[in-house]
């Protein structure tokens, strides 16, 4: 009964798309009116093919659902190969201009790859290490299978679908040019759908837990999923110019759209890029250093605490603008106290390794998610700096930003991503261990020495750029135009995108540690699990 | 009275009292007597059931 109803439904989308390729208004929406009929038409035949089947009901509730994680292991290192390549690419363009070639004008030139880049790692990569740690750890500390059944593969599959359509969109030319926000209205519609399916599958999961708490790492990624629905939609509230194009419309309009959009930006940073990524961290720092979270206590404190002040340290991202000033210095002061639980965060996540501090020797994976939380606690010191006014006003518009994004995103989100994929890929695949240690101290060094020169070079350029701008001569004349600074940042330039080559060199070499993890590692065997000692 | 200024008057009074207090309050809570007995078993979540679900015998309620 239920394949007719999906028949039904796979069909009408099939054929709404092929009318929608036929009166496509722009390029994107063609593109995407296309690819939405293909796959709906190969899913159409693929559910007609296996109707009346017999249907085998196999119980599975005595294990869990490993394999929707397997595939979001692969996703996770695919992306973010994708989106540290492209990130390369443009730090390339900036450096060297005629890399925005002529013949690929409109397509590939820095303005359309940057969002395709940035996408690519907050949404690719880490949405996708999000999901999938997120449902590891969600069996694991509720000692349950999934809820939904298959609703986790339509999350999964669902999720890449976006991904596919916000990319080729920005390359096309779909955008709404809001940061971070930028895929048009149909994507955004399908976004929803499959976050509320996410939703339903991570809480189904909690309410039939066999454990009576719910352990903290599940409550930072349910602050996670939460929040960005919540800012998903209010951000997002837009009205088609036309169902057969891709342009919209914002309902808000002006200095309100610029504080949602900010309030959206910051928060997409607060719990997409942060609460998520520490319910990583609380569950894989105890696992990888084999002892229990330093302090519960405070894992307590630190939740209630990040996720009252995050919401509120938006308006930093809009001082000296039409922005009242009341606004904007409610931004600033939560941005400043939001140190003490990112520090509170840190501290427990670093004195989780106490009296197992030798193991930053033997094993590089802890050393990789030591040296993320490291890096956390370096850029939420350095944010709420930032977000002062008076030092906003030297570093806004510069480079220093792009270096603080960095130095959060590469080395908070990149490594205890890495770490985690290090620990799930022997598990999952039933290995007795990782295919080789030394690999993982290359790609730990590369990586590291990588985002050392990427926030290193920006620091210098971005400082002497906010000077430059603001630099006057006796008689209140700006001394340079916008084309000195650029020519001055330059070397600065070829700098920064060393640092992502090396980088992306680590992610390779990781890439081929894992395949190879898979592929040659000996096999963990099922009777070695119970150790039996031997007298 | 507009209701922008409604709003905005409800908001950094009664509501900010009631998250201020929402908030102290869990700080209390979190520091209960018998909390860290309690807080020891919890953290304890990740190193059991690693690679089965609990069976309804094992169940913990």
């Amino acid at each position: 009964m239920s394949n007719y109803i999906k028949l039904i439904v796979l069909g009408l989308i099939a054929l709404f798309a092929a009318i929608g390729t036929n009166y496509a208004r722009d390029l994107a929406y063609q593109v995407h009116a296309l690819l939405v009929m293909l796959i709906a038409g190969g899913l159409f035949i693929w559910t007609l093919r296996n109707t009346d089947e017999p249907d085998i009901q196999i119980d599975r509730s005595g294990e869990y659902m490993d394999g929707v994680i397997r595939y979001g292991v692969i996703a996770t290192a695919f992306w973010g190969v994708i989106g540290f390549l492209a990130g390369t690419f443009i730090a390339f363009q900036l450096a060297f201009p005629v890399l925005n070639f002529e013949w690929a004008q409109g397509y590939l030139n820095f303005g359309r790859l940057r969002p395709l880049h940035t996408s690519a790692v907050i949404f690719a990569f880490g949405g996708n290490a999000l999901i999938a740690t997120s449902f590891y750890v969600v069996q694991r500390t509720s000692a349950a299978r999934l809820w939904g059944g298959n609703l986790a593969w339509f999350v999964f599959w669902g999720y890449q679908l976006f991904i596919v359509l916000a990319a080729t969109g920005y390359v096309l030319g779909g955008t709404q040019s809001k940061e971070y926000a930028e895929p048009e209205w149909y994507v955004d519609l399908w976004l929803t759908i499959v976050w509320v399916a996410y939703l339903a599958v991570y809480l189904g999961t909690i309410i039939k837990r066999k454990e009576p708490h719910i352990y903290v790492a599940n409550w930072f990624y349910l602050a996670f999923i939460v929040t960005v629905a919540m800012l998903h939609l209010v951000n997002n509230m837009t009205i088609p110019v036309s169902i057969w194009g891709s342009k919209s419309v914002i309902v808000w309009s002006g200095v309100q759209d610029a504080m949602i959009q900010w309030w959206y930006g910051h928060n997409a940073v607060g719990f997409f890029l942060t609460a998520g990524f520490l319910g990583m961290m609380y569950y894989f720092i105890p696992k990888q250093a084999e002892r229990p979270v330093f302090s519960y206590k405070l894992s307590i404190i630190h939740f209630w605490a990040l996720i009252f002040l995050y919401i509120w340290a938006g308006p930093h991202h809009l001082h000296y603008t039409a922005l009242p000033d009341w606004a904007s210095t409610l931004g600033m002061v939560f941005s400043v106290i939001l140190w003490m639980p990112s520090w509170g965060g840190m501290i427990n996540g670093l004195m989780t390794l106490s009296g197992a501090w030798d193991k930053l020797r033997t094993d590089p994976i802890i050393r990789m998610m030591v040296i993320s939380v490291g890096f956390y606690g370096m850029s939420t010191f350095e944010g709420p700096m930032m977000s002062i006014r008076a030092v906003n006003s030297l570093s806004h518009y510069t480079d220093w930003t792009i270096g603080h994004v960095h130095s959060g995103a590469l080395g908070w989100n990149g490594m205890i991503t890495f770490g985690a994929l290090y620990f799930l890929v022997p598990v999952l695949w039933k290995r007795e261990r990782l295919y080789s240690l030394q690999m993982v101290s290359w790609h730990f060094w590369l990586a590291t020495i990588g985002i050392v020169l990427y926030a290193a070079s920006m620091w210098v350029t971005g400082i002497m750029e906010g000077l430059m701008w603001r630099e006057v001569d006796a008689n209140g004349f700006l001394v340079n135009s916008f084309a000195d600074t650029v020519a001055a940042k330059f070397p600065m330039y070829v700098v920064r995108a060393l640092g992502g080559v090396m980088f992306v060199a680590g992610a390779l070499i990781m890439c081929y540690n894992l395949w190879m993890t898979v592929r040659k590692a000996p096999a963990k065997e099922a009777s070695l699990t119970v150790a039996v000692p031997a007298e | 009275m507009e209701e922008y200024t409604l709003l905005r008057q409800f908001a950094d009074s009664w509501m900010l009292l009631v998250l201020f207090a929402f908030f102290v309050g869990i700080v209390i809570w979190v520091f209960r007597p018998g909390a860290s007995k309690e807080y020891k078993d919890t953290a304890n979540i990740p190193f059991r059931h690693q690679d089965k679900p609990a069976t309804p015998k094992e169940a913990r309620q």
